[in-house]
């Protein structure tokens, strides 16, 4: 982890501070609502939503499971219609590919389409320092791009930003900006149509990510609504796709499935606007020069992880951001890193490692444990059951710095080994709770006991169950 | 070692004892009932798209017909568009032999035949087969009027996956551009062509 998400807070004080701000969860009520509404409808549509959902789920299983395999023959047949595959263990490996292949171009501008993996490996950032400018063309990023900001959702990046709050950056940071720009979403979209135009028509290079590719026949996918996609995908002489190793499905009748399932789930449509489908170079017709990474950055310890690697069959839909209780109060932001809500919650800490910093370790406590993520998962991520493990993992990874909940379990197994120790520690209890308490209840202890409570009141222990029941 | 190697090694390790993978159930539905050609038509209309039913004999009376209600006066076709098509329209054709971004840009729309049509879905797929051209014609243009031959209108995605050729750039179209990025509503016209004609052939 670099630059723009280096030092985040933990998610408990990074959300104490997101829901203070009362514009930010009134947007996030309204997008996250309006969205849970059109997803329902969609799927209600469908009397065999859970036949597909058991198929996309079996159709990752089956790619992770052979997935070296799988890797092998996706690069023998994009290298076979013409693509250059490379491979990147990590986010410096690739983004170092990316630079040279840029480089060689001799060109200092890229035309971006939204991609989660080069927001994961920070690629702009990268770029930017070797003097190349990355323009995201996909509206909700340019609006996250202009606003100095952090995208906060995996679909819509400014689901954080009313229209209002765009028309501002829009007057404020855009050099060609109407006259009289009302906040009117046509008219918005409208301007970052007029904003970017030029720079399509004549970008040299465009980079993109792949929401699937196929092993069978070496295709790329790419989903998405604006037609930003297309003209990144096409219009450049030279093509640069950085793909996650775990988005690879085994055959091109899988997509039947997942072409079903993402629309739907993601922005609760039929069918996307626009989807794009590429195997190598077409002669005549679109980029020539078509390059793929392929990027590990953490992915293959996830799927040393028994319960953990069903994270990596995610297809990025974000329905579970939509549902989520804690992600509809706290924003994306709180979660600290580009994989926000409950599938951030499961894959950050994954990724980078549970003890690699103060965010990843506090993630998978972020959550209610509701399972309203599991429910909506169009492949049947069983992400309560990741974050219970997680914790697990979490706490194992402290091990040897003790926490005060640690000493107490500690504590607790020497007075249960012995019945004679336990009768003692109950009526020391008791006494001490008579000692602390106030009017029957105990209020707030001092130090480690602090944090149990500071936010409730515990009753006084009367008598114990033991003197209870010899009194019996 | 490459990364490549290491990668692939890495992977292998970490699935090192992982039990199988369950097969793959495919008892979801692979056809819909009732007319694919009324339901494509609907489908399609749903996203804001204009969709008007028609006849071989009657075809290029009504493209002539669209692309006049939509002020088309220059219009942009692939190279082997069937000529009788255009034979009553008597705007400006410019056949695309190569043409570069700016003049597709000068361009009021663009005219194409299309691969097939997914009626659940309400969706078009382009293949760059017969009629349809490269991938940039149909994008620069702001206008496009697409015919889709009811013989080619599929029930499900499904049937659409069998009949397509991942070999060929396929682009799937369901409606004209679109965002939701600005509080999750669809709004049409941003980067594609900001209106979608869909002239189906009975």
């Amino acid at each position: 982890m670099t630059g723009a998400w280096m030092g985040m807070p933990a998610f408990p004080d990074a959300a104490r501070e997101a829901v203070r701000d009362s514009q930010l969860r009134a947007n996030l009520r309204n997008a996250t609502g309006t969205i849970r509404a059109k997803r329902a409808r969609v799927v209600a549509e469908r009397p065999d939503w859970e036949q597909l959902r058991v198929a996309g789920e079996r159709i990752k299983d089956q790619a992770l499971r052979n997935l070296a395999d799988h890797l092998v023959e996706f690069e023998r047949n994009a290298t076979a219609a013409g693509a250059h595959v490379h491979w990147a263990r990590d986010a410096a490996e690739a983004n170092k590919i990316v630079l040279e292949l840029v480089r060689a171009t001799g060109s200092s501008e890229v035309v971006k389409v939204k991609s989660m993996a080069t927001q994961e490996i920070e690629l702009n950032e990268s770029l930017a320092e070797h003097g190349i400018t990355a323009v995201e063309t996909d509206l909700a990023e340019l609006i996250v791009q202009l606003g100095h900001d952090k995208p906060s959702h995996i679909l819509v990046p400014a689901i954080h930003r009313n229209r209002a709050e765009i028309r501002e950056i829009f007057t404020r940071e855009m050099p060609d900006v109407p006259a009289g720009l009302t906040d009117a979403p046509i008219e918005l979209a409208g301007a970052a149509r007029a904003h970017l135009r030029r720079k399509f028509l004549s970008a040299r290079v465009g980079i993109s990510g792949a929401n699937f590719a196929v092993a069978e026949t070496g295709t790329l996918v790419v989903l998405e609504s604006e037609g930003n996609g297309r003209m990144c995908l096409t219009l450049p002489e030279t093509l640069i796709s950085v793909v996650g190793i775990e988005k690879v499905v085994p055959t091109f009748a899988d997509l039947e499935v997942m072409m079903q399932l993402l629309p739907r789930s993601s922005t609760g449509e039929r069918m996307n606007p626009y989807t794009s489908m590429w195997t190598g170079v077409a002669p005549g017709d679109g980029p020539q020069d078509v390059h793929i990474v392929l990027l590990d950055n953490g992915r293959t310890d996830a799927l040393a992880d028994e319960i953990g690697r069903q994270a990596l069959r995610c297809i990025r839909c974000s329905a579970c951001l939509n549902v989520c209780p804690v992600y509809e109060r706290t924003g994306g932001h709180a979660y600290g890193s580009v994989y926000p809500g409950p599938i951030g919650a499961i894959l950050t800490p994954q990724l980078r490692g549970v003890a690699a910093d103060a965010v990843s370790a506090s993630l998978p406590f972020a959550s209610s444990l509701c399972g309203a993520c599991y429910e909506v998962c169009p492949v049947r991520i069983n992400i309560p059951q990741a974050l219970v493990h997680l914790r697990g993992q979490v706490v194992d990874a402290k091990r040897g710095k003790p926490s005060a909940e640690r000493l107490a379990m500690v504590g607790m197994g020497w007075v249960f080994g012995s019945p004679r120790r336990l009768r003692w520690a109950q009526k020391l209890a008791a006494l001490g709770g008579r000692v602390l308490g106030r009017r029957g209840r105990i209020g707030r202890l001092p130090g480690p006991g602090a944090a149990w409570t500071d936010t409730r009141d515990l009753p006084v222990p009367g008598q114990s169950f033991r003197d209870w029941w010899a009194d019996r | 070692m490459s990364a490549r190697d290491e990668i692939l090694a890495r992977i292998r390790s970490a699935l090192e004892g992982a039990e199988p993978a369950p097969e793959v159930s495919r008892d979801y539905a692979r056809t819909v009932a009732g007319d694919v050609v009324r339901l494509a038509a609907e489908r399609i209309a749903d996203y804001r798209a204009t969709v008007t039913l028609t006849t071989a004999t009657a075809l290029p009376n009504a493209i002539a017909a669209r692309l006049v209600a939509n002020g088309v006066r220059r219009l942009a076709v692939p190279a082997d568009l069937p000529s009788s098509w255009v034979s009553d329209f008597d705007g400006e054709l410019v056949q695309d032999n190569g043409l570069s971004n700016a003049e597709l840009d000068g361009c009021d729309g663009v005219l194409t035949a299309s691969a097939l049509a997914i009626a659940e879905t309400g969706t078009i797929v382009l293949d760059a087969g017969p009629g349809q051209g490269r991938r940039a014609l149909t994008l620069i243009p702001d206008y496009h009027l697409c015919v889709v031959a009811a013989d080619r209108i599929v029930g499900t995605v499904p049937e659409a996956a069998e009949l397509l050729d991942p070999k060929r750039p396929l682009t799937w179209i369901s409606g004209p551009s679109a965002t939701s990025d600005i509080e999750l509503n669809r709004v049409e016209g941003v980067h594609g062509p900001r209106t979608l004609d869909v002239l189906i052939v009975e």
